[in-house]
């Protein structure tokens, strides 16, 4: 008890001491320049009006599909489309033509936290004031946190205004008011959103470290994004069939231990982690994101929404794996800082 | 001198930095006192960017301690910081906002409040004569503007001592001269400590009160400009430039050259672009050579002795470092013969 009084104590004073404080200060500073830097950026302009148009356009598209399938003649289907959570539906259900608004998230963030991450460290050393900056009176990962909190900020930012401008959007089109329970919904999937992207921020930051041109960082990023985007499904399926083939004499015994392996490679990419929160976070009807739910939908489960706290529950070991390869990109970035020479 | 009892206000003992098996600066002791312009001096890669960064906390030192002010510079870098400005070589700046924009952020990082920072940046920018481009955007600036830029940015903080990386190389020589005499200014009116790192010795000799001789990492020579050019003559080098007539002939004949070179003490004679001729001895033989020159009935139109500036200490001790790497390689006799044809291959450059 006594020890950790006393370290405690020395953490305060460490904390109150004039150093912390120079540095606090500093930080602050800094932290304020580069959101604003973020916010006047043409890329970030460029990016928010990317992401309203193409949620405008996904709007349109689910408000149109949602609206045909609840005046079809079918009553299970009008059914379906005029649930109780029918609001969260217009950001998960596709149009005709368009995907829908989650999925458009899901695809197209990580470009946002690229776009502010990528020339982060780099770019300051080509234009020769990294070593000016370091030698202002800051520690030198007050460099690095600034810069990734200000980048987290802005993804913060650019998220949250435009599933704002959405739910307004879908309220004033179809007329719809939402719950309590549905807005909550809403706010914690933008929370998750802002983290995903952060993700993809911390590891574009790591590459801006490592890498000493920008462009290098980036095309390194993008190519990381599109492979866990587009292909990793392909990837994973070819791993699956290659350990439990579907032919053959032992076909029917594979069939779930090749699923369960799909599914294990598939959640390497962050891309699917997310778009399983996001259809258990935004359909309370979804119970499972394992093997369950496949036979439910078979074996014509009953339909009953689940409580947010037990949709909460499914999603737990997505978020804390989010959160997880988040730190892990952060902390490769802020290592290969600290040791990098700060010499141009 | 009242600075010999003072204490110094930079002090480096034993100071090392190694990369993999390279040693980069070796044990490296120095003391620099306050209010003064030391000079460090040395070709590329010696070592002075590496020990200034050491210096100021950026780069840990393998071995050895560096204190400024009775501050550890690599335990309580931040302290170190806010006392020292720091002007890197090619120093650059955000080159979206304006010059004015660029200091101000430095100044409220140093916790000035905005409008105080705004103000101190007029007031500096004034002083290093580009107030008229304040309101450019810094990405405009030319490389002499931006040194400029970089001396304001610097004393945004009130430094104590600031350390300059190579302040002048590519600017003008106009540009040159006011930036010397603007860093001069702050050591003699503002009692600044100033570390200049070159490899410019002109720039050096212009600027310093004491200088240090810097080659692959080692400090060779350490001391003020006259001091070591007396310690070079006690070493024995004594060089003459001179220019003589003989009725308008070529005077730089084989015979002339055999004649000069029969004094004794005479190690190497060359002939300058100019048409003067250089002559280096180990010994002092201006007597014999004027009276050979007046009997062979050449009239002297200028003749100087050199060997205390700092253009010779510096080449002497370069060609001594050299000379040192060489013995570590091979024989003494090779590294003496190399420094000779070396000395010749200058000359002949100047041609």
């Amino acid at each position: 008890m006594a020890g950790i009084k006393n370290s405690w104590k020395k953490f305060i004073e460490e904390e109150n001491s004039s150093a912390a404080k120079t540095n606090r200060h500093g930080m602050k500073i800094l932290y304020e320049k580069e959101l604003s830097d973020h916010l006047n950026s043409i890329r970030f302009r460029i990016l928010f009006l990317l992401l309203a148009v193409i949620m405008f356009i996904a709007l349109y598209g689910a408000i149109g599909s949602i609206s045909s399938a609840a005046q079809s003649t079918d009553a299970k289907t009008a059914a379906a489309a005029t649930s109780e959570f029918i609001f969260l539906k217009l950001f998960t259900t596709s149009g005709s033509n368009i995907y829908s608004f989650s999925t458009f998230i899901a695809f197209l963030g990580p470009l946002v936290g690229i776009m502010l991450g990528f020339d982060a460290i780099n770019e300051e050393m080509a234009q020769g004031t990294l070593n000016r900056l370091a030698a202002q009176p800051i520690y030198r990962d007050t460099i690095i946190n600034a810069k990734f909190l200000a980048g987290a900020t802005a993804v913060a930012i650019m998220i949250f205004s435009i599933g704002g401008i959405a739910a307004g959007f879908s309220m004033v089109a179809t007329g719809l008011i939402p719950t309590g329970e549905q807005i909550a919904r809403l706010v914690i999937y933008l929370l998750l959103a802002t983290v995903y992207i952060c993700l993809w921020l911390a590891w574009a930051e790591f590459f801006s470290v490592v890498c000493r041109h920008a462009a290098t960082a980036a095309l390194a990023c993008v190519a990381i994004w599109l492979v866990l985007t587009l292909f990793q499904s392909l990837i994973a399926s070819g791993i699956a069939s290659l350990v439990y083939p579907l032919t053959g004499a032992n076909a029917q015994m594979n069939m779930l231990n090749n699923y369960q392996t799909q599914m294990a490679w598939n959640r390497v990419s962050p891309y699917y982690l997310f778009s399983e929160i996001t259809s258990i976070l935004m359909n309370p009807n979804v119970h499972s994101t394992n093997v369950i739910s496949i036979m439910e939908s078979q074996e014509g489960a009953v339909a009953s929404y689940l409580t947010l706290g037990q949709s909460m529950l499914q999603i737990v070991p997505h978020i804390i794996t989010m959160i997880a390869v988040a730190v892990v990109g952060f902390a490769a970035a802020y290592i290969s800082f600290m040791r990098k020479e700060i010499r141009a | 001198m009242s600075r010999a009892y003072a204490k110094p206000i930079i002090r480096t003992s034993g100071l090392s930095k190694n990369y993999g098996d390279v040693q980069a600066v070796k044990k490296l002791n120095l003391e620099i006192y306050p209010g003064e312009i030391f000079g460090l001096l040395g070709p590329n890669g010696a070592g002075k960017t590496t020990t200034t960064l050491m210096l100021l906390g950026l780069t840990d030192p393998t071995s050895g301690h560096a204190a400024i002010d009775g501050k550890d510079c690599t335990r309580n870098s931040l302290a170190v910081k806010n006392e020292v400005g720091y002007l890197p070589d090619k120093v650059g700046f955000y080159p979206s906002v304006t010059g004015r924009e660029n200091l101000i952020f430095s100044g409220m990082m140093n916790g000035l409040a905005r409008e105080e920072a705004a103000q101190r940046a007029d007031e500096l920018m004034e002083r290093v004569g580009i107030a008229y481009a304040g309101d450019r955007k810094a990405g405009t600036y030319s490389r002499g503007m931006r040194q400029r830029l970089g001396i304001a940015d610097v004393l945004m903080k009130k430094p104590k001592i600031i350390i300059m990386d190579e302040p002048t190389s590519g600017i003008d020589p106009q540009g040159t001269r006011e930036l010397t005499k603007l860093i001069r200014e702050l050591a003699d009116k503002d009692g600044l400590t100033i570390l200049i790192s070159s490899h410019d010795l002109y720039q050096i000799q212009a600027i310093s009160d004491r200088v240090g001789i810097f080659v692959k990492g080692k400090m060779i020579a350490c001391g003020r400009i006259d001091e070591l050019g007396a310690q070079l003559r006690s070493e024995g080098l004594y060089i003459f430039d001179f220019k003589v007539e003989r009725n308008g002939e070529n005077i730089w004949t084989d015979a002339f050259q055999k004649s000069i070179r029969s004094i004794p003490g005479v190690k190497l004679i060359g002939k300058k672009v100019d048409g003067s001729i250089h002559v280096e001895a180990n010994r002092d033989m201006q007597k014999e050579l004027v009276r050979l020159l007046a009997d062979q009935d050449y009239v002297i139109r200028e003749m100087h002795q050199s060997g205390g500036d700092l253009e010779e200490i510096y080449r002497r001790y370069f060609e001594q470092a050299e000379k040192e790497g060489g013995e570590n390689s091979g024989s003494s006799k090779d590294g003496k013969q190399r420094r000779f044809g070396r000395n010749k291959e200058q000359l002949e450059k100047i041609h």
